[in-house]
């Protein structure tokens, strides 16, 4: 069977202690919220941290506060099944409930935290296999490696990220609270991300990711979250658009956020569409389409996912326009 | 035969719980890697990570320095080969001199712990010369050096067969409609829950015990002895129940031999459980088949001549290729009237895992041409597909043009029952665009009629105990390989006596306690290891029978209700306890046995092995569809499928069996792939299995599942027990051409491809031919046919132009007793 690396396992009780570890430990220690990405990573050896500071003995990272009425912050171990079956982010944030219930399988959603699937690391098809696979082709720079086999001329890395929640909390205007030893700060969630399939965090080592917080909706505040996957069941996104917008009676699109999960390392702002869209009317199909068109434009696949390049490019226009159409009452 | 008896049945056609549900829904069933031993070492294997080359030299020595490592072995420790078939003796348990494929085991370590033997197999240093690499059958017709093997039918060709049961290009000339097809159907693999995984000892019953996850506990058994050495006496193979298997547990592997020489070097018990990678290169999965057919027809749609040709990717050894190849083209005939038949099979050996045996075995590549070949000559006819398959349909009793006995055949109530079902009649080529309806039927062997290695032994055999305390033990080589096997051995035996299905206790799986059965495939057991469970019943009958002292005629006595009565007067009469009691005081111990052995074929040509069964099940399937024009996404709405069962043992497991056929048709239908990666060569020579996951590699979970109508059609066959034939492998053959057939009725494209994918639809929506699928096939150097003209043209079996084979038998004799 698959085995674990040797590592250390802390179990902090206290965020604190947790943060204080992590200043200690630097890169050679990772965080362990879940661990439905992280343990599979370490069994392939594409992640081999010294220590595992796991943080399920910090209720803190548990609690819940505020409401619907004044807007509400989720602490990061909160279980994405809970955000699946909860009522209240149903009726609020339908897109992030959305979200939370595409993730995987049951069993993985009653593991797997918030804050463990924003932080997911990326994917690629030359990454995420085992280290004879990796030795047989070569290593990759986002391992062992120094090419990226996506695309062999290129500096970077292009893993992709392939967290459900990710899109729809950029969409929904979220933020993050992180800790370290130095003190804590807020940023909105699509700052956490960076351009960068193996840097695809601006976390620092040090911090922890340690609660979301989602904004108060107005009355005419609409969000969806649209998965294209090879099965229903199971499966990281290949496209995930996540959409929130608020509408005039009649349709047309007061203000806009679209943003596209598995299209690139972060997650990707569909802005010349929602640009587009503001002060245009939804239902107009005309409108939809080109707004579906543009995008379809940003989301630009690379052969490093399920399914052919041009499939999920012809595939995007139609699952664009579903998405949109779903923000109609 | 017991299936002429007209009483009521005790345990037959019943919905009982199985005998082994309790431990496998407690926990309590031990599979392979349940087992542990004090002192045990862990043993893991270093594979190739080149796909073709030369071992210029192996370094262990800095495995060996590891602080807990026991042993590091090489090719060298396996200088003797071993192979599933005794023509294909190409494996060696550690790779010798040569490595075939990323995942070729090249050497093992030994040590006190998992995680150390993984940290030293990855110190292990090995040199490698690298030689071109083949990655397709296409590049192995092309290139001929160097050659992946040095054996085979030249170049990187390792079978190729021909054959025209008459004249078919004269029978095309004249026919009224001729159509031509190619089709591809894609590699994939077994994917079975449980990995793989085996424990050796040596016990202190001087013997050497191997538990291996095994299908084939019989053929582990040989190959061991032949490659370790050690005398097949002294070798006990246990293979426990499984977590499936479905072909990928039926060939010898090298891991099971490394560990049983790990375990005799070391003097420990070695255990080896394979990670879910590992068994992608296990494989032996379902081979890539590229198939070119051109089939005429009469008017009425009559087959005057099919011809068919296939074109396999064996991947890097034989296994059951040779098998596989003949089987791509045994059974095209066993379902429809066919005047005249021709077939040309190729298997070429490619830089990949093994292919072999899954599901079908050969058979549901060509199933899937043959069907949508049909459905597209009905269309070009104007027939109803249904009806044709009526119309067409093999009389009962047939001999076939390929000279298969064919006896029940169950064909036509099966399509009758999905055509009324599914509303077939009202709803075909009605339902609008984007909604479609399709047929197919087929047919699957119960058993092949020949072992793997020649020999006149039974091929099962069932040895019962009575005790006088009422309880039955019935002992049979027979592996669980969760098909339900023990289940049908006990509930046969319990239906002859007349007693509880759990008063027989079941041992089976194991070398040292059971007589020999060959193993859980070619759908087998039922019948077989059935047959022979009867006779041994009927024995014990016979003797309580006669012991009972009932003071009636013996015909008149009576087996039920754990009683041995007069049937005329059932009060009358003693308990089944009892009667063993008295025939154990008349005769002694009562103990009794059973054998089965498959009637012999009317074919004599060479290749005639392959396709003779005692029996054929048979099986329709309509399959509704959604296909999205957009995207080309299709969504599976709803299969009926009717199965010719025989008589179902049980019908709960019956239905569960045609159920689990229809999922993994599913998966291999639309989306699994078994699909490799080349990198660009200037920067890398690797040929890499592209998922070897369970996430990437795509096949449908449960939700994924649609709504399934079974029908299970129950006509007696003769030759099996009770009238029982199998179901484990012959529902998955309809699948797949049912729903290509329903996307062309949904809308009016062809996928002439498995699996079919949206890119595959979306593709044949937008282009011009509205067609998406392969439209040639390479040029292959065929041998000279054999010409075996259909028993209604004066043929007799033998082909004309090859000498007779009469003196064949006697001189493969000699080799029975050589392991």
């Amino acid at each position: 069977m698959m085995r674990l690396p040797r590592f250390r396992y802390l179990a902090p009780r206290k965020l604190s202690e947790a943060a204080a570890a992590l200043a200690d430990l630097g890169t050679q220690a990772s965080v362990l919220a879940g661990g439905t990405d992280l343990l599979p990573n370490m069994k392939r050896r594409q992640q081999t941290p010294a220590t595992l500071v796991g943080l399920r003995e910090i209720r803190a990272l548990r609690a819940r506060s505020g409401d619907p009425g004044s807007g509400m912050t989720l602490g990061a171990l909160t279980r994405l099944s809970e955000i699946e079956h909860d009522s209240a982010i149903a009726a609020n944030w339908p897109a992030l409930a959305q979200a939370a219930a595409s993730v995987a399988t049951p069993p993985l959603r009653n593991m797997g935290t918030l804050g463990g699937n924003l932080c997911l690391d990326t994917r690629c098809s030359y990454y995420d296999q085992g280290p004879e696979w990796r030795a047989a082709i070569g290593y990759c720079m986002k391992k062992d490696g120094e090419i990226c086999w996506v695309a062999p001329g290129s500096p970077r890395c292009w893993a992709v990220t392939s967290t459900d929640t990710a899109p729809v909390l950029c969409a929904l205007g979220a933020e993050v609270t992180l800790v370290s030893a130095q003190g804590e700060r807020r940023i909105p969630v699509e700052d956490l991300f960076a351009d960068d399939g193996i840097e695809h965090l601006t976390k620092k080592p040090g911090e922890i990711l340690s609660a979301v917080h989602l904004q108060k909706p107005t009355p005419d505040a609409r969000s969806t979250y649209v998965k294209l996957r090879r099965r229903g069941s199971f499966d990281f996104p290949v496209l995930g658009i996540a959409a929130s917008a608020r509408l005039r009676a009649d349709g047309t699109v007061e203000e806009a956020r679209i943003f596209l999960s598995g299209t690139g390392s972060r997650p990707t702002n569909a802005a010349e569409a929602v640009a587009f869209l503001a002060g245009r009317k939804l239902t107009d199909e005309d409108v939809l389409r080109e707004a579906a068109e543009s995008i379809a434009h940003v989301a630009r696949p690379l052969q490093n996912t399920d399914f052919s390049m041009s499939w999920r490019k012809q595939a995007a226009r139609e699952f664009a326009a579903r998405a949109l159409r779903n923000l109609l009452p | 035969m017991a299936g002429s008896d007209p009483r009521p049945f005790n345990v037959l056609g019943k919905p009982l719980r199985r005998v082994d549900a309790l431990g496998k829904v407690t926990g309590d069933t031990r599979f392979a890697d349940d087992f542990a031993m004090p002192g045990m070492l862990y043993l893991k294997l270093s594979r190739s990570t080149v796909p073709h080359a030369r071992i210029a030299a192996i370094d262990v020595s800095r495995a060996l320095a590891v602080d807990g490592v026991r042993a590091v072995l090489t090719g060298k420790d396996f200088p003797v080969p071993f192979g599933i078939l005794p023509v294909s003796q190409d494996e060696h348990a550690l790779c010798l001199d040569k490595v075939r494929f990323v995942g070729d085991p090249v050497a093992a370590v030994v040590a006190t712990e998992e995680l150390i033997a993984e940290e030293a197999a990855a110190l292990i240093g090995v040199t490698y010369e690298p030689l071109t690499t083949i990655a397709s059958p296409e590049e192995a017709l092309r290139v001929p050096e160097p050659r992946i093997h040095d054996y085979g039918d030249g170049g990187n060709v390792h079978k190729a067969v021909a054959f025209d049961f008459g004249d078919v290009p004269a029978a095309l000339a004249s026919a009224h409609l001729v159509v031509e097809d190619w089709f591809f159907y894609q590699g994939n693999t077994h994917l079975a829950l449980e990995q793989h995984a085996a424990l050796a000892y040596l016990g202190t019953d001087e013997r050497l015990t191997i538990v291996s996850s095994t299908q084939t506990p019989h053929y582990v058994h040989r190959a061991a002895a032949k490659v370790l050495g050690v005398p097949a006496s002294r070798i006990r193979v246990i293979a426990p129940p499984q977590g499936g298997g479905f072909g990928g547990k039926t060939d010898p592997f090298n891991h099971e031999i490394v560990a049983a020489k790990a375990a005799m070097i070391t003097g420990r018990p070695v255990k080896i459980a394979l990670t879910r990678e590992e068994v992608f290169y296990c494989h032996r999965g379902r081979h890539p088949v590229l198939m070119h057919m051109r089939t005429g027809v009469d008017r009425a749609g009559h087959i005057v001549g099919h011809s068919i040709e296939t074109l396999l990717d064996g991947g890097a050894y034989g296994s059951y290729g040779v098998a596989s190849t003949f089987y791509t083209g045994a059974l095209e005939t066993v379902t429809y009237r066919i005047d005249r038949y021709r077939f040309r099979g190729c298997r070429t050996f490619t830089n990949k895992p093994p292919c072999g045996p899954k599901r079908g075995h050969g058979t549901p590549q060509p199933r899937f041409g043959l069907e949508v070949h049909i459905d597209k000559i009905c269309e070009k006819l104007g027939l109803d597909p249904a009806q044709w398959r009526i119309d067409n349909a093999l009389a009962e009793g047939s001999l076939t043009a390929n000279w298969l006995k064919v006896r029940t055949i169950g064909l036509v109530p099966c399509v009758e029952a999905v055509v009324a079902a599914s509303g077939w009649k009202e709803r075909f080529r009605k339902l609008g665009r984007g909604r479609g309806l399709g047929i197919a039927a087929s047919s699957y062997l119960c058993g092949a009629g020949l072992p793997i290695y020649w020999n006149e032994m039974p091929h099962s055999g069932v040895q019962l105990l009575l005790d006088r305390s009422g309880s039955v033990t019935a002992f049979c080589g027979a592996a669980e390989v969760g098909q339900g096997s023990d289940n049908v051995l006990a509930a046969l035996v319990a239906e002859v006596l007349g007693i509880d299905i759990l008063d027989v206790k079941v041992v089976t799986g194991d070398t040292a306690l059971g007589p020999v059965d060959l193993g859980s495939y070619s759908s087998r057991v039922t019948l077989m290891m059935g047959n022979a469970a009867v006779e041994a019943a009927q024995r014990a009958r016979d003797r309580l029978a006669d012991a009972a002292g009932l003071g009636i005629p013996l015909e008149r006595i009576a087996f039920g209700g754990s009683r041995v009565f007069d049937a005329s007067d059932p009060e009358k009469g003693i308990s089944f306890a009892e009667a063993v009691q008295r025939a154990e005081a008349k005769g002694g111990t009562v103990g009794t046995i059973g054998s089965y052995r498959p009637p012999k074929a009317p074919g004599h040509y060479k290749g005639a092995g392959v396709g003779p069964s005692p029996s054929y099940s048979y099986s329709a399937a309509v399959i509704e569809v959604a296909v999205e024009e957009s995207t080309g996404i299709v969504r599976v709405e709803k299969v009926w499928i009717a199965h010719d069962i025989g008589r179902a043992i049980n019908p709960v497991l019956v239905r569960g069996q045609v159920e689990g056929s229809v999922y993994m048709a599913l998966g291999e239908a639309l989306m699994e792939e078994q699909a490799f990666r080349r990198l660009p060569p200037r920067l890398s020579g690797a040929l890499v299995h592209q998922t070897p996951s369970m996430l990437e590699y795509k096949s449908l979970a449960t939700l994924d599942m649609p709504a399934v109508e079974t029908i299970l059609i129950e006509n007696p066959e003769p030759n099996g027990p009770f009238g029982a034939k199998e179901v484990g492998q012959g529902p998955l053959l309809p699948v797949p051409p049912a729903l290509a057939n329903a996307v062309y009725d949904a809308v009016r494209v062809r996928v002439d491809e498995v699996p079919i994918t949206p890119e595959k639809v979306l593709a044949a929506l937008r282009s011009s031919s509205a067609r998406f699928g392969p439209s040639k096939f390479p040029a292959v150097s065929w041998p000279e046919a054999l010409i075996v003209p259909p028993p209604w043209e004066g043929g007799d079996g033998n082909a004309i132009n090859e000498p007779k084979r009469r003196e064949r038998p006697e001189r493969r004799r000699a080799e029975v007793a050589k392991p």
